[in-house]
């Protein structure tokens, strides 16, 4: 199975952290992971703001670069949502449009074989226990594209419940959004704020070390808070919990 | 507080301004979390819930692309049964019908059940212009009438009002608009609904004219229909001489077997009730029951437009249930009035901007009202993406001309992410400089860091430490 690693380029730019961690994990795993240097945004930005047209060459970007790959590994639920579920959205506009098959006919290789981290690991290679080892309390905070719009479920937490010494608090209002929504955060910024505000409050009210996502696009916006705030825990991406073992441990 | 929209300020200056009120967002935390959580329950009593969410789509989506058939059987099924249809284009021509048919019964006073369409076409402001008074029934929107205040939500106009508000507004005002309040109104719950129920009999038992809207009309036998908790509805329904019901053209329901999904999925949806309290059904007029002239507004004001558009005529699906409005964690905090219209929260968000356009500076902010986070779609009950139908309002505001700073952005970015090298060269020199960066940025990054710090620049991007890696593993092999 030829594996690529689509790291966002959010991971790629800002948490180079993350990435390692995930070819860390997947070698530990036995699997071959490749990372192609062509790889940039998923267009999602764009998309969102309002800006679909301008995001169609990256969506025939993306598809040309991993169009080799078997399975195209992402740790991020927004941009794993934004392949599976508004590529062949664009595609279809554009088709609404009389602007032909092009994009839909370019997607539909990478479509179906684009996985975030957690279903990879769990679906794909059948693995809930990774045989990691993280010794502290943890509190998961699942994200609304990973939620809502890719169905993790209880993926994650599965994952982390098999972590050794990991003690998994529950989030009260875990499927409440923390307000990071891309340019919402911006747009509206108040609101944005007293979203991540509620968010933290309520991941530190849990007593965790660590606050835990899938997806550092949402952690950007909740860490900038913590950090703004002092408050004492840490955002941290599932990625480099299940990455960190006894050997290895996550520092 | 004004009793209309005009000036509104855009969204996120509202927003800002409502969270900055504690009370408020004590209110609505407290409202919007109890209903959301008992809406819950009631639709996880039903086993058969997505197959009702599917159906109740589907049977508005076949409605809507053959509502041109339903409105002619159901205006004919109407004026069979002794009724009178009257067809308005916009707000304007409704607003003048409605104020004709009431002045040519002579009274100069009318009671309304509750209703959106009205509110809509600011029918009340149009009357009181002409002369007439029109009196809110539901108690929410007599809280909001007496309080002089604008609804801010659509199942509970008066979300924002605690107890000891509406006892001061009651107090205070009940006596200019009829009955006073009792001497020394409390609080209590029980004792805030009898006041209501003594001001409001007197105007019940006097009026000629009822107004109202409906949740649905069947078209197959000319029925509408109006679901209400209080029976203040029932009472303006039955008691007056002449009924007016203004009702938007994408009510109607082709049968009473379509009608029978929604009854089940409104109550669960709004209220989080298995069957509301009162449902009233009417077909016509009938020989010395109820009302003896019946008319029926029927509304378009931009709904025909609304259905011209692929993507965003599924807001026409909307029962007004309010369980988006409930989940969403946006309006909890920017609060009704933010949305600057009578349709609030995430549906308001994608039904304002098809109905009015999107050249007001409010309207043109709506779309962006949300993060995307879809808990609306989640509960809505005739499943309208309404994260799709945003993002597609979105490039409309866009193509209008938009934001000229993001247009330039956007394209940029758009032209670095199709060119690694580029990608790659802007991320190498972000690392060399990290060391510069300011925690706080000035201009419009200050959106993002005056709550939030900046996240901080590795030493280098993961791309970098990928290709040396590859090349010290080339080497050793
Ligand atoms: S959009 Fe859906 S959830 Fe919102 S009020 Fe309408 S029917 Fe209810």
């Amino acid at each position: 199975m030829r594996v690529a690693l689509f790291l966002t380029c959010v991971n790629d730019t800002l948490y180079p952290g993350t990435g390692r961690a995930v070819v860390r994990l997947l070698n530990r795993l036995g699997v071959d992971v490749d990372f192609p240097l062509g790889q940039t945004c998923c267009g999602q930005p764009h998309y969102n703001t309002g800006y679909r047209r301008q995001a169609e060459p990256l969506a025939h970007r993306f598809a040309d670069v991993f169009a080799d790959y078997d399975a195209i590994v992402t740790p991020s639920g927004s941009c794993g949502a934004m392949v599976r579920e508004l590529y062949p959205r664009m595609g279809r506009r554009a088709e609404a449009e009389g602007r032909g098959s092009s994009l839909a006919e370019a997607i539909a290789k990478v479509v179906p074989v684009t996985y975030e981290l957690t279903e990879f690991l769990v679906d794909i290679l059948g693995v809930t226990d990774v045989g990691a080892y993280f010794p502290h309390k943890v509190t998961y905070h699942p994200t609304c594209h990973g939620l809502r719009s890719l169905g993790l479920g209880e993926r994650p937490r599965q994952l982390l419940a098999a972590v050794k010494g990991l003690e998994l608090m529950e989030l009260p209002g875990a499927e409440e959004c923390c307000g990071f929504g891309g340019t919402f955060a911006m747009k509206n910024a108040d609101v944005s704020a007293s979203m991540g505000r509620d968010k933290v409050a309520a991941a530190v009210s849990t007593g965790a070390a660590a606050l835990c996502t899938a997806d550092n696009s949402c952690l950007m916006h909740i860490g900038g808070i913590i950090r703004r705030q002092d408050e004492d825990i840490r955002p941290l991406h599932i990625a480099e919990i299940l990455a960190s073992t006894e050997d290895e441990p996550l520092t | 507080m004004s009793g209309t929209y005009l000036g509104m300020p855009a969204f996120p200056e509202a927003a800002r301004q409502a969270l900055g009120d504690d009370t408020l967002r004590a209110n609505l935390r407290h409202a919007t979390h109890t209903i959301r959580d008992k809406r819950a329950r009631a639709v996880a009593e039903l086993d058969d819930w997505a197959e009702l969410r599917e159906a109740g789509k589907q049977i508005k989506d076949h409605t809507l692309q053959h509502l041109d058939t339903y409105l002619l059987q159901l205006e004919e099924a109407v004026t069979a049964a002794g009724g009178t249809v009257h067809w308005a284009a916009d707000a304007a021509q409704a607003n003048r019908i409605v104020t004709d048919l009431v002045k040519a019964t002579g009274e100069t006073e009318v009671v309304k059940v509750k209703s959106m369409a009205t509110q809509e076409i600011e029918l009340n402001e149009h009357l009181a212009a002409e002369g007439i008074t029109a009196y809110e029934t539901d108690l929410a929107e007599l809280i909001v009438q007496l309080g002089d205040d604008r609804p801010s939500h659509i199942l509970v106009p008066a979300i924002h009002r605690n107890r000891s508000e509406i006892r001061d507004i009651f107090r205070d005002q009940m006596g200019i608009w009829g009955r006073p309040a009792p001497e020394g109104l409390t609080d209590e719950p029980a004792e805030l609904a009898e006041a209501a129920r003594l001001h409001l009999r007197e105007k019940f038992l006097r009026a000629k004219v009822g107004i109202s809207g409906a949740n649905f009309m069947v078209a197959e036998t000319g029925t509408l229909v109006v679901v209400e908790s209080e029976g203040n509805g029932r009472m303006c329904l039955t008691l007056p001489d002449t009924l007016i019901s203004v009702v938007g053209i994408e009510k109607v329901v082709p049968t009473w077997r379509d009608l029978e999904v929604f009854l089940q999925t409104l109550p669960r949806s709004s209220t989080a009730e298995r069957m509301n309290p009162y449902t009233s059904m009417w077909t016509g007029t009938a020989d010395g029951d109820g009302p003896r002239n019946f008319h029926l507004v029927l509304l378009d004001n931009g709904r025909t437009d609304t259905l011209a558009d692929e993507v965003g005529r599924q807001a026409l699906r909307c029962i007004r249930c309010s369980a988006c409005l409930n989940v969403c964690p946006v309006y909890e905090r920017a609060g009704g009035h933010a949305y600057g219209s009578v349709y609030p929260g995430p549906i308001g968000a994608i039904l304002t901007p098809q109905l009015r356009g999107t050249t007001s500076e409010v309207d043109a902010s709506l779309p962006y009202a949300s993060s995307l986070c879809g808990a609306c779609y989640e509960v809505c009950p005739v499943a309208i993406d309404i994260p799709e139908v945003l993002v597609h309002l979105r490039e409309r505001v866009v193509d209008q001309g938009g934001h000229h700073l993001e247009r330039a952005a956007m394209s940029a970015a758009a032209w670095a992410f199709d060119h690694p090298a580029v990608l790659a060269a802007g991320q190498r020199m972000a690392s060399r400089t990290r060391r510069l960066h300011p925690s706080r940025l000035p201009g419009p990054g200050r959106a993002w860091s005056d709550s939030r710090d900046l996240p901080q620049v590795p030493d280098r991007p993961f791309r970098d430490w990928w290709q040396r890696q590859q090349g010290e593993k080339g080497d050793a092999q």
